[in-house]
């Protein structure tokens, strides 16, 4: 039970946050960027304004909600571009091994010895602000604990049995790749990704509270946070919502992530058989 | 045999590099396969068996590379075929079955999968044919249900089953040589049996050679026609299946076939222990210059530890490396 505890849980939370963010023009009654009337400015949580409103009077139920599209992607989309670097570059060093291993495996110990933050910093600053480069800056910097697992796991298959099977039927060495090593290291990926997801998340946040990330009038919990920043003392709801549904989506991938993992995990699956 | 043998060996060495050394791991081998024989080759682990089948197609992993010789298939040379003549031929002229029906399945796809791969692979056909021929080839390997049984994991069939799927993706293209790596060694007697018998049969109607690589001279003496005894890295020994049995020639055979247990024969021999072959077998950096089996061998004399007997003709594709065979 305990087991299936993390994974629902987690799941349940990023699955409510997915359909918020995807349907939100439902769920609100306010435009996140139109609806600015200084009238209304930093009213606290009401009837009308669930989640009070910031210094333009925009409501910032409307905004968190929409913000999330701004983080999902981020999360989903560079997170794929990591794993797909991570995988092409670890299977292929694992598999084929030698100058090209070494080669891979350097390139990895140099990514993971700068700090990806200040690595998608500087790559910001070249292409500039905008969900675009967002995705490209958080896409390149964060690859290489999937390239990590995903080499030592096609060391350890190379020599499985149904790999040098496949060998003498006369499987080309793409073909093994992708049909006998790619499936069977699918699990630990798989939570990599999941994990990997919230830390883009927290990334985006970060660049876009430095101003980096998404321009202005468009909402994203990163950039919600720089606009709330000077409003702390009087209205510190317009802080502590978009801080809380950044909390919430990263904690929820993370339980989600380490479900996955005990999940996948056979020798957990024994134990609870 | 008249017609030019499906697969000829001639003088195959083997080495094993580490740097400035090189260590002879298998020594001067030929012999031929003709077309539809089923030929054997015995020895104990680590005497080159399976190290020569997998350098019939190729797959020495390094430190391991074939030094000299020549392996003819079908009159072409094989060592000097590049690494996609090779491709296109493995798995589909040459095949290969295991030991271990357990792991040489890939455990995450089902074996219609596995089976219609080698169709697609080797046959171009479109997946939607390649399954209706892998249903075929289940059927033929007598797995029943195959419709239903083609939709299952590896973890779902006994091993029984499984060497089964093994055995119909490695005929799935018809190839004319299969290469069996002790592939009953796993499994219990009588799935061993059934398998044996179905080799046999499907091997007989299509035409296809078998090199059949095993420890056990019960198989052997079942499965094939002629049969080659390896022993550290040479071949010692070559012989008809029932010759062997009847006369074996080289000391080691005869040591062999003497070790066999037979069901009651310790009683009639007053309790006498098994009889078996003194020592072990040289370690690959440390063979003889000599017969590598002078150390153990009973009839050894000096002219043995100076060199390596050369082959005495004993017939028809027999021989035996010996100075005192008989």
């Amino acid at each position: 039970m305990r087991l299936r505890f993390n994974l629902l849980f987690g799941g349940a939370i990023c699955l409510i946050i997915l359909t918020l963010g995807v349907f939100a023009p439902l769920f609100v009654h306010h435009d996140p960027i139109l609806d600015a009337n200084l009238m209304n400015a930093e009213l606290p949580p009401n009837a009308d304004f669930w989640f009070g409103t910031d210094s333009q009077g925009r409501d910032v139920f409307s905004r968190v909600l929409y913000g999330s599209r701004v983080s999902l992607t981020v999360g989903i989309v560079s997170q794929l571009i990591n794993s797909c670097i991570g995988l092409l570059f670890g299977i292929s060093a694992g598999y084929i091994g030698g100058r090209w291993d070494e080669f891979v495996s350097g390139l990895t110990n140099v990514m993971l010895s700068i700090p990806s933050l200040i690595f998608a910093l500087a790559i910001m600053a070249i292409l500039g602000p905008g969900l675009g480069s967002l995705l490209i800056a958080l896409g390149l910097t964060n690859w290489s604990w999937t390239c990590r697992i995903a080499r030592s796991s096609a060391l350890s298959l190379k020599s499985q049995g149904y790999v040098q099977a496949a060998k003498t039927l006369g499987y080309s060495d793409i073909r093994i790749m992708i049909t006998q090593i790619l499936p069977n290291m699918i699990g630990p990926i798989l939570v990599i990704g999941t994990l990997g997801m919230g830390d883009a998340i927290l990334a985006e946040a970060a660049l876009s509270y430095l101003g980096l990330g998404i321009r202005p009038p468009f909402p994203s919990w990163g950039s919600m946070l720089t606009d709330a920043r000077e409003l702390i003392a009087v209205a510190p709801w317009a802080a502590i919502f978009p801080g809380i549904a950044i909390f919430l989506t990263v904690l929820g991938l993370n339980l989600f992530g380490d479900g996955l993992r005990d999940y996948l995990d056979p020798h957990m699956r024994t134990r609870k058989a | 045999m008249s017609a030019p043998p499906l697969l000829e060996v001639r003088n195959l060495h083997i080495d094993m590099r580490s740097g400035q050394e090189r260590l002879n791991v298998v020594e001067n081998v030929s012999f031929s396969i003709g077309a539809g024989e089923t030929f054997g080759l015995v020895g104990e682990s680590g005497c080159g068996k399976s190290i020569t089948a997998l350098s019939l197609i190729g797959l020495l992993n390094r430190p391991l590379a074939v030094g000299q010789g020549e392996i003819l298939f079908k009159g072409q040379n094989l060592l000097k075929m590049n690494g996609s003549e090779l491709r296109r031929l493995r798995g589909n002229r040459i095949s290969m079955i295991f030991q271990e029906p357990m792991t040489a399945l890939n455990p995450l796809a089902t074996v219609g999968r596995q089976i219609a791969e080698m169709f697609v692979l080797h046959q171009g056909s479109t997946w939607h044919e390649a399954e209706r021929k892998a249903i075929a080839a289940l059927a033929q390997v007598q797995v029943p249900a195959p419709d239903k049984r083609i939709k299952n994991y590896p973890h779902q069939m006994s091993g029984g089953m499984r060497q089964r799927v093994m055995i119909a993706i490695a005929l799935a293209c018809h190839p004319d040589l299969l290469i069996a790596d002790e592939p009953t060694t796993a499994l219990d007697v009588t799935v061993q049996a059934e398998i044996l018998k179905l080799m046999q049969e499907l091997c007989d109607q299509r035409g296809t050679s078998v090199l059949m690589i095993s420890h056990d001279l019960g198989v052997i003496a079942k499965m094939c026609q002629r049969v080659g005894i390896m022993y550290a890295g040479h071949l010692v020994e070559e012989r008809a299946v029932a010759d062997l049995f009847r006369r074996p020639a080289h000391p080691y055979t005869h040591g062999l076939l003497a070790s066999l247990p037979v069901l009651g024969q310790r009683k009639l021999n007053e309790r006498k222990p098994l009889q078996e072959i003194e020592g072990i077998v040289p370690s690959i950096a440390a063979f003889p210059t000599g017969c590598r089996f002078e150390p153990r061998c009973t009839r050894a004399s000096p002219i043995c530890r100076d060199a390596v007997p050369g082959p005495s003709v004993l017939g028809d594709y027999s021989f035996v490396r010996c100075y005192h065979h008989g």
